[in-house]
Formats: C-alpha cells, structure tokens, sequence
C-alpha cells in the first residue's frame, strides 16, 4: 500500500510514459504519433516536478514563518523543457502539413505504398 | 582581453549571425555571413586547442557565476579537438555549399537554410564545450531541431518523411536523455558534470543510477544511430540536401559519440560502465553487427547516398568498436576515427553532390561513365574511397591500425579478422561504384563518340580537393593528430 500511494506520482508518470510510447510506436497516423510523443513528454515533465516536491514544502520564499522549500530547480528546468516540446510539436506538425500537400495522406503505411510504385 | 572569453564566444557567434541571416535574406549576402561566421568559429576552435594544449584546462563562467550555480563551460584535451573537427568540417561545408545549395533548395528557402545550419552548428559546439549536464541536453535540441528542418529543406517530397521520423526518434531519444540527467539529478543533487562524477560514486549501487544510466546511453545510441537503434539514419542522408548529408554524417554523430564517451568514462567511471554494468560487452557485440549489416546493405544499394549512409552506420560501428576495448588504445583509435571519418565521409558526401549538381541523379545507373566527364571529382572520389577502405598514405589506414593494433593487444586475434573482413566489405560497395564510373559507357554519348566536359564548377572542386589533400596529408603526416588522440585517451582512461 505504502509504494502504491506514496509514490503515487511516479506511477502515473511511468503509466503515462508507456501509453506515450505505445502511440509513437504502434501508430501509423502522423498526427497521431505527435500526440504520443507530447504525452512521453509530459510524464517526464511530470518525473521531475515530482523530485522536486517535498511534502509540506512551500515555494521558495525567504520568510520567518516557514521552515521547509519545495527545490524550484527542477521547475525551472522543465520549464526549458516544455518550450523544447513546444518546438518540436510545431515543427513536428509542420512538417506534418507538407506531406499532407506533398502525399495527400498522413498515414505512414499510405505514404511508403506511394514511395514504392511511384 | 577577448582571448578570455573564447569559450563563450564560440556558441555566441554562431548564434547571433543566425537571425542576422534571416534579416538579410539575400541568398549570396547570407552566404557570405554564414561563411564569415563558420571561419571565424574555426579560428576560435584552433586558439582554444592551442591554449588547452599548452596551459591545461579551461573553465569558463558563464556571466561571472561560479560553478555550483551558474553554468560553467569547461575545456579540455578532448573537447577542444572534437571542436576542432566540428568547426573545420562545418567551414569547409560552407564553403563548397553555394552552388550546391542554390541548385538542391528552393530559392524562397535558401536564407531559411541557412539559418537552420548555424543553428546546427551552435547547437553542437554548445553540447561540446559546455560542463552542465541540463544544458547539454537544451543544445542537443537545438541541433537536432535545426536539423530535422535542414533535411526537410530539400525538393525531394521524400525528404518530408525522413525528416518526420528523424524527429520522432530523435525526440524519444533526447527524452531518454532527459530522464536520465534527471534521475541523475535527483541522486546527486548537482547538474554540473564534473561535481556529479565526484558525487555519483556514493550512490552508484542504487537503482536509480542504473536507470539513468540505461536511459542516457540508449538516448544517446539512437542520436547517433548505432546499429539497432539507426532506422532513421538511411533515408535522413539520402534524402537530405548533398550539403547536408555531408555536414550531419561528419559532425553530428561525432558530438553525440563524444558526449557519450565523457559520461561513460568521467562521470559514471572506468569501473562502474564496464565493470559493474559489463556495458563494454554489449557495445561490442552491437558495433561488429553494425559494421557487417551496415556494409552489406551499401553493398546492395543503388543510390550512391544511400550507400555512403549505410557505410555510416559500420563506420559508426568501428568508433564504438575501439571505445568497447576499453583500453588507452582502443580509445585512442576511437578518437582517431572520429576525426578521420569525419574528413573521409564529408568528402565523400561532397563528391555526390559534385554529381547531382551535373547530372541531377546519385543513382549508380545515371552516372555510367562518368569519369571521362568530370575526371577531377571522380579522381576525388576514388582517392575518399580508397581512404574509406583504409589503404595506407591515407587516414583511413591510420584508425584502422590502430584499431587493430588495440584488438592483438588484448590477444583477440578473431577481433583483428573481423575488422580486416569489414574492410574488404568496403572495397566491394567502393569498387562498385568506381566500376561504374569508369568502365561503363554512359548511354548519351554513345551515338555521337564525343566526350563532353561537364567539370564541377572550381567553387565546389576546390573545397573538395582541399578535404581530399587533408585525408592523405594526415594519413602520411599522422602524428599531430595521433598525439592529440592519445593525450584524450590518456585522460578518459584516467577517470578524472
């Protein structure tokens, strides 16, 4: 009981790094596997957050009446982390649209068929 | 005065002409820019070698706050040569690529192109010079990002698709990295690398250390593409503009099998990687694979490129090779191929896109007797093939040796056959190719009888004959670069 809920938090960012991982792999729809690379992620965002926590911590703030800090390390650096993400969605979609011009489809298994016989 | 803040200005300048690129927009004014600032990183590269070389260590911090909370960047034997072939190769690139480029991108791009490639270019020397483990994993996705769009820059629609799954696998690899240094993070409560080597060895029996250390390193083996993980590498060389293949195959992966090589021996440690976590096995296992699956698939590919790309991976293979024997020598050849595989393969890139800026095709049934046609870049070629080979007076000999060498050390005879075996690989994809060029009569001219001249322009020949110089200079002349080799394998054997 005791890992089940006090780890909470590593639980589901592990069940959420799998689901992600299943859509990159599993999936042939490109929109689709954008999807499951923001979810893969998203829990890692979610892993770090988590290290940082300390129960019954607050935020960094220098004063008389609090005694224990939650680290903001590592809420900074996912920050930098997300406007990672950020980009490679943008991108990732980007390129998404020029084959959707170029192909016509966004299925990967269609595209490849198109590749071989032209 | 400036000679202190080299460090920094080796990722700034880089990075401020990149949106001074967009401003100007003009194709051959950016060029020039690109040009400018690519030398002038070069410059840099070869003042900071000359300093670590005589004055030791370098460390740099960034806006004047010390190490545990500013980020530092630090320099040493190894990192300042791998700068060096990163810079040099990236500056003689742009020097051949005008012409290419104008021909491969379309012309409302070619501004966007080459922003996308300083960007690279300041990714890269970012994740080389920089000692903090967070921002190394921010300029691998600087790089990375740059070059996804890089490839996708070409007309080619084929290259949409590559460029797509280079992201993906490229994004799932540097989300490995990232949960990694994380983890790393949480156990040793610094990111600064050198603190965290000191720190890792109180906790390197728990779980957590052995997770970060199979995220990081599998995270790294799929940027760099060693052989299982290398799906994306293929079709992201061949479809990818000529200028581009010959950039990525001659500096990215080399960054990212450095980065490696400083975890796996200065961070987690000699003992630890090797000993405890028997990692050595594993690489070698997977390096032989990739120079037998990597040379046999070039063998059969028609697409000159394709075939250099598949060739990459084995060539990958043998990096890995010398760093899994473990030992001052093996490493030494490790680091040697990094910087002679970086000119062979560059130049060997560079050739093909001579080809596709004549004949607008890389493939081996379209470029039947091409020799008589433009016999300076084949003469390049033949001589980049013989080096890729290893044959000696060229530096593809001197790894090779040295490889060998590291293997009859260890008394593993069977090792030293493998490699001689994958060099004869090599011949078979390099003979095809020559074959072809030289002995086939092209179709076109057949009725006629009349050779036509259709020479590379001088503005793409010479970058190529001066790359092709540097493989035989350093082939006969090897001892500066082997000295550097060994100084870096010396230090990496060390530990700290």
């Amino acid at each position: 009981m005791e890992i089940l809920l006090g780890l909470y938090n590593y639980w589901v960012a592990i069940a959420l790094m799998m689901m992600g991982f299943y859509i990159v792999i599993a999936n042939g729809n490109l929109i689709r596997k954008i999807i499951g690379l923001n979810i893969f992620q998203v829990s890692v965002f979610i892993l770090f957050i988590s290290m940082g926590y300390l129960s019954g911590g607050t935020a960094p703030i220098y004063s008389e009446a609090y005694t224990q800090y939650s680290a903001p390390l590592p809420h900074v650096l996912i920050l930098t982390a997300i406007v990672v993400g950020i980009a490679t969605t943008a991108l990732g979609l980007a390129l998404t649209i020029r084959i959707y011009q170029a192909y016509g489809s966004i299925d990967e298994d269609e595209i490849n068929q198109m590749d071989v016989t032209s | 005065m400036i000679s202190q803040h080299l460090p920094v200005l080796q990722v700034v300048v880089p990075l401020l002409f990149a949106p001074i690129c967009i401003l100007l927009r003009r194709h051959n004014l950016v060029w020039g820019v690109v040009l400018l600032s690519c030398w002038t990183s070069f410059a840099i590269a070869m003042l900071l070698l000359q300093q670590v070389l005589t004055g030791g260590e370098i460390v740099y911090a960034i806006g004047g706050w010390d190490a545990p909370w500013g980020i530092e960047y630090r320099l040493d034997i190894l990192n300042a040569f791998v700068l060096l072939i990163v810079t040099g190769i990236a500056s003689i690139v742009i020097t051949f690529a005008r012409e290419s480029v104008h021909k491969e991108i379309s012309e409302d791009r070619i501004y966007l192109f080459y922003t996308a490639f300083l960007l690279h270019l300041t990714g890269l020397c970012g994740v080389i010079i920089t000692g903090d483990a967070f921002n190394i994993f921010v300029f691998v996705e600087i790089a990375s990002l740059s070059s996804y769009a890089m490839i996708s820059a070409c007309r080619d629609r084929r290259a949409l698709l590559a460029a797509f799954r280079y992201l993906i696998l490229g994004t799932v690899g540097a989300t490995f990295i990232l949960i990694g240094i994380g983890l790393m993070y949480a156990m040793t409560g610094t990111l600064n690398i050198a603190d965290m080597a000191e720190r890792i060895r109180d906790v390197e029996d728990t779980r957590t250390i052995v997770s970060a250390f199979a995220f990081f390193t599998v995270g790294f083996c799929i940027k760099f593409g060693l052989f299982p993980l290398h799906y994306w590498l293929p079709n992201a060389y061949t479809y990818a503009p000529s200028v581009v293949s010959a950039f990525l195959s001659g500096t990215t992966s080399k960054v990212f099998i450095y980065v490696l090589l400083r975890f796996l021996f200065l961070v987690f440690g000699v003992e630890y990687a090797f000993e405890t976590m028997h990692l050595d096995i594993i690489l070698m296992v997977v390096a032989i694979m990739a120079i037998f699956s990597g040379s046999i698939a070039a063998i059969y590919q028609d697409n000159i490129k394709k075939m250099l790309a598949y060739s990459s991976i084995a060539q990958i293979g043998y990096m890995i090779l010398g760093i899994s024997l473990v030992s001052v020598s093996g490493l030494m050849a490790g680091i040697l191929h990094l910087f002679n595989h970086a000119l062979i393969k560059t130049a060997l890139f560079m050739i093909v896109a001579c080809f596709f800026f004549r004949f607008d095709s890389v493939s081996l049934k379209d470029l039947k007797g091409v020799g008589r046609q433009m016999p300076w870049t084949t003469m390049a070629f033949v001589i980049g093939g013989l080096s890729l080979i290893g044959t000696p007076l060229t530096v593809g000999f001197i790894s090779k040796w040295y490889l060998i060498i590291a293997a009859l050390e260890k008394d593993w005879w069977w090792l030293a056959v493998l490699i001689l075996l994958g060099s004869i690989l090599t011949v078979i994809y390099i003979w095809k190719v020559i074959e072809v060029i030289y002995f086939q009569s092209s179709d076109s001219q057949s009725d006629t009888g009349a050779i036509v001249y259709k020479e590379a322009p001088l503005s793409m020949l010479i970058p190529v004959w001066v790359i092709i110089f540097a493989n035989i200079y350093f082939g006969v002349n090897a001892s500066w670069v082997t000295d550097i080799a060994q100084q870096a394998a010396v230090y990496l054997m060390a530990g700290q």
